[in-house]
């Protein structure tokens, strides 16, 4: 059996899934979000390789250097904001967070 | 010049409404007095020189409208008529706002009353002098407007309120005539003004018109019209239910307006209108029954009446239905001598109530009089004149002017001519009786009322009394005067164009030639009248009282004023506060309200409401609701190549 396009895509497919119902099924805390997020971009940077690859075109391995730079960004400020909101409210439980609203 | 008679008033208002915290009480006296004092001199000058000179013209001030072939000016005409009338209001004017700086020194607006004085005078001037329905119309309005005003003049009163809305709601019914006769006017002859109306009469007068069917004499229809104006102005039955309510204004405003000048507007009016009347005989008979009907109905009603000043209101509704009577059986020189007589002693005997009322600290209740003539002697004598001119005793203006009416009633020969001569001697015995009751009662017998007001009473300050003795000579002497002008042997010199009468009308001319009788007989009647007040209030005081518990029902009947208001509050006002109530509750609170402003806000708070259900603050909702667009999106790229 030869590794196709498919299965790079499905594997890519599978990721982003789990990333989405990570965030959603999750009732625990945010940290949990936060790594559900990491999934997702991860899901998207498989894409961009894989496609690299089979289109013969280094832009994409290229934007996935971007996209993981951008995540680590991301996620030192995700969790720079959980301190802070630790320190103020003592919880990060996902119920608990439900103040963004009118 | 002349028109400085009609303007100076105004002024007056003006100076003394818009100024008077500035210029203060008596500044604002003297301004107000002055103009009508100057006023009145003007208005006798231009008497002179318009009735008796014969130097009758029209002064144009500017054009009011011109629309096509509507044109109306700012005209005031004096002729004959306009010039008896101008000078009679100018003069009762002047006299009532001096007796008013003595009757109203404890009011604490008095600038305001006397503005408004000023404004109802300046309306009424231009009222009798318009040249055209739509300026009459305007003063017409005015003085509806003043009267309003000055019968709720004490505003803090509730009576005086709702006497003041009853006045302007019931003469609205009869504008509503008023102004659909001057619509008609317009219609038929294409023009407002009076000499382009009245020359073009005589061809008009077979003008039909289909009205449902029926063929319609347009002339009688106009004049019907425009006599309906003239009885709600002129408290002539079934529109009269304001005047005797309208007596809770201050007394100097019952003088002026509802007895002296206001309501005699009706007349004048009629009077004025005689070319349209006169081809309109049918309207004429109405005038002449509606009038008799009136005479002797308010009449009736003095009878029993135990406010001084509502004795008075009555007959003055009474004595209007007289000079209707007058013009309608073409007597218009009759009509306007009775007018002219009638302002003098009807103005004279409210004065004098208002100065027996002022002695009484206030209190109108004759049944609370009595013994009354040794303290104010000179209110009682002056009662005595103006009553013995309303009772038409011989040689005081009103022998001389209701004698006149009702011998032209009676030599007019027509059916409603007689049951108008028939009605007005049985009206004037009633009034030479009412009359008589109200002096004996208020100044005879033993003293009813308690003697801390006995001991107040005073006669009245010479500012008050000399107004009066003016009048006074007015009603003792105007008769004479007036009888030669007005109905004797110089009426057609006098009036000239002013009045027209059709010659087979003129039953001026045929009471001339009248029996005896039919013109001693009032002055017999209102003997009688006096000598059974004599006995009933003078000799056997108690036999009022047994008379009353005898003839309950009728006694009743006339206490309650023939029950008109009762009868127009179940058949008029309750109905219309009905559907008044109706309408606010469920047409304006529920359908416009509930649908319009009220149903938009609510609907767009029932829909916030649910939309904000949405927003419930977990970060995750938002994610996923992002995420839906997302998948949205991207379907919609994907199915329908949106790009």
């Amino acid at each position: 059996m030869t590794i196709g396009l498919s299965h790079y895509l499905t594997v890519a497919a599978i990721l982003f899934a789990l990333g989405i119902f990570g965030i959603f099924l999750n009732r625990r805390n945010v940290i949990i979000i936060l790594m559900s997020i990491e999934l997702i971009l991860l899901a998207v940077n498989l894409n961009f390789v894989t496609f690299s690859t089979f289109l013969h075109d280094i832009v994409g391995q290229l934007f996935a250097m971007f996209v993981l730079t951008v995540a680590a960004a991301e996620a030192a400020i995700g969790l720079a904001i959980l301190v802070v909101y630790f320190r103020n409210r003592g919880t990060i439980a996902v119920e608990d967070i439900n103040q963004m609203k009118g | 010049m002349y028109a400085a008679i009609v303007f100076l008033p105004l002024i007056g208002a003006i100076i003394a409404g818009l100024g008077g915290r500035l210029i203060g009480d008596r500044a604002a006296q003297l301004v107000t007095c002055g103009a009508m004092v100057l006023a009145a001199a003007l208005g006798i000058v231009m008497f002179i020189d318009v009735a008796l000179d014969g130097n009758g013209r029209t002064i144009d001030v500017f054009s009011w409208m011109a629309s096509g072939s509507f044109e109306v000016a700012w005209a005031l005409r004096f002729d004959t008529l306009s010039g008896v009338m101008v000078a009679m209001v100018s003069l009762v004017a002047a006299c009532i706002h001096v007796y008013s700086v003595g009757y109203m020194s404890h009011d604490p607006s008095i600038p305001r009353f006397m503005a408004y004085l000023n404004f109802f005078t300046f309306f009424m001037l231009m009222l009798v002098t318009s040249d055209n329905f739509v300026q009459m119309f305007f003063g017409w309005e005015g003085v509806g407007l003043c009267s309003y005003l000055l019968i709720g003049f004490w505003y803090d009163r509730p009576a005086a309120n709702a006497a003041a809305i009853k006045a302007f709601v019931v003469n609205r019914v009869g504008d509503f005539g008023f102004a659909l006769g001057i619509f008609g006017v317009f219609l038929l002859y294409d023009a407002v003004g009076f000499d382009t109306v009245f020359a073009a009469t005589p061809e008009k007068a077979d003008t039909y018109f289909e009205f449902l069917g029926h063929n319609v004499h347009a002339l009688t229809t106009l004049c019907i019209l425009l006599f309906i104006g003239a009885m709600g102005k002129s408290a002539q039955i079934g529109l009269h239910t304001w005047l005797p309510d309208a007596m809770e204004g201050p007394t100097p405003v019952s003088a002026l307006i509802h007895a002296a000048t206001m309501v005699t507007a009706g007349v004048f009016i009629v009077c004025r209108l005689s070319p349209m009347f006169e081809y309109a005989p049918d309207a004429l008979a109405m005038v002449t029954i509606v009038g008799a009907t009136t005479a002797i109905f308010a009449a009736t009603i003095g009878l029993v009446q135990t406010d001084i000043k509502r004795v008075i209101a009555y007959s003055t509704c009474s004595q209007l239905g007289y000079m209707f009577f007058a013009a309608g059986v073409s007597a218009y020189g009759a009509a306007m001598f009775h007018l002219l007589t009638h302002a003098f002693f009807k103005a004279l005997l409210f004065l004098g109530s208002g100065s027996v009322i002022h002695a009484m600290s206030g209190e109108q209740d004759m049944r609370k009089m009595g013994g009354l003539y040794k303290l104010i002697p000179r209110t009682y004598v002056l009662m005595w004149i103006g009553s013995l001119a309303l009772a038409g005793m011989p040689f005081f203006a009103g022998y001389y002017s209701k004698d006149m009416l009702l011998e032209a009633a009676y030599a007019n020969h027509s059916s409603f001519g007689l049951y108008a001569y028939w009605l007005g001697i049985a009206a004037a015995a009633l009034t030479a009786f009412y009359s008589w009751r109200l002096l004996f009662l208020t100044f005879h017998g033993k003293p009813r009322a308690d003697h801390h007001v006995m001991e107040h009473v005073h006669e009245s300050p010479n500012v008050m009394l000399i107004p009066l003795y003016i009048l006074a000579v007015g009603a003792v002497i105007g008769g004479y005067l007036g009888y030669d002008l007005f109905v004797g042997e110089g009426r057609a010199e006098f009036w000239r164009e002013a009045l027209f009468v059709m010659p087979s009308h003129d039953s001026v001319a045929a009471a001339h030639h009248g029996p005896e009788w039919a013109g001693l007989l009032p002055t017999v009647v209102g003997v009688i009248g006096i000598a059974l007040a004599y006995v009933m209030y003078i000799r056997r005081p108690e036999l009022p009282g047994m008379l009353a518990t005898r003839f309950r029902t009728l006694y009743l009947f006339l206490l309650n004023k023939w029950y008109f208001d009762e009868i127009y509050d179940a058949v008029f006002v309750r109905p219309a506060l009905l559907i008044g109530r109706g309408l606010w509750r469920t047409g304006d609170g529920r359908i416009i309200d509930g649908l319009g402003p009220d149903g938009i806000a609510s609907a767009a708070r029932l829909f916030a409401r649910r939309a904000s259900l949405l927003e419930t603050g977990y970060v995750y909702h938002y994610a996923f609701a992002m995420v839906i667009g997302v998948v949205v999106i991207v379907t919609a790229y994907l199915l329908l190549g949106v790009r």
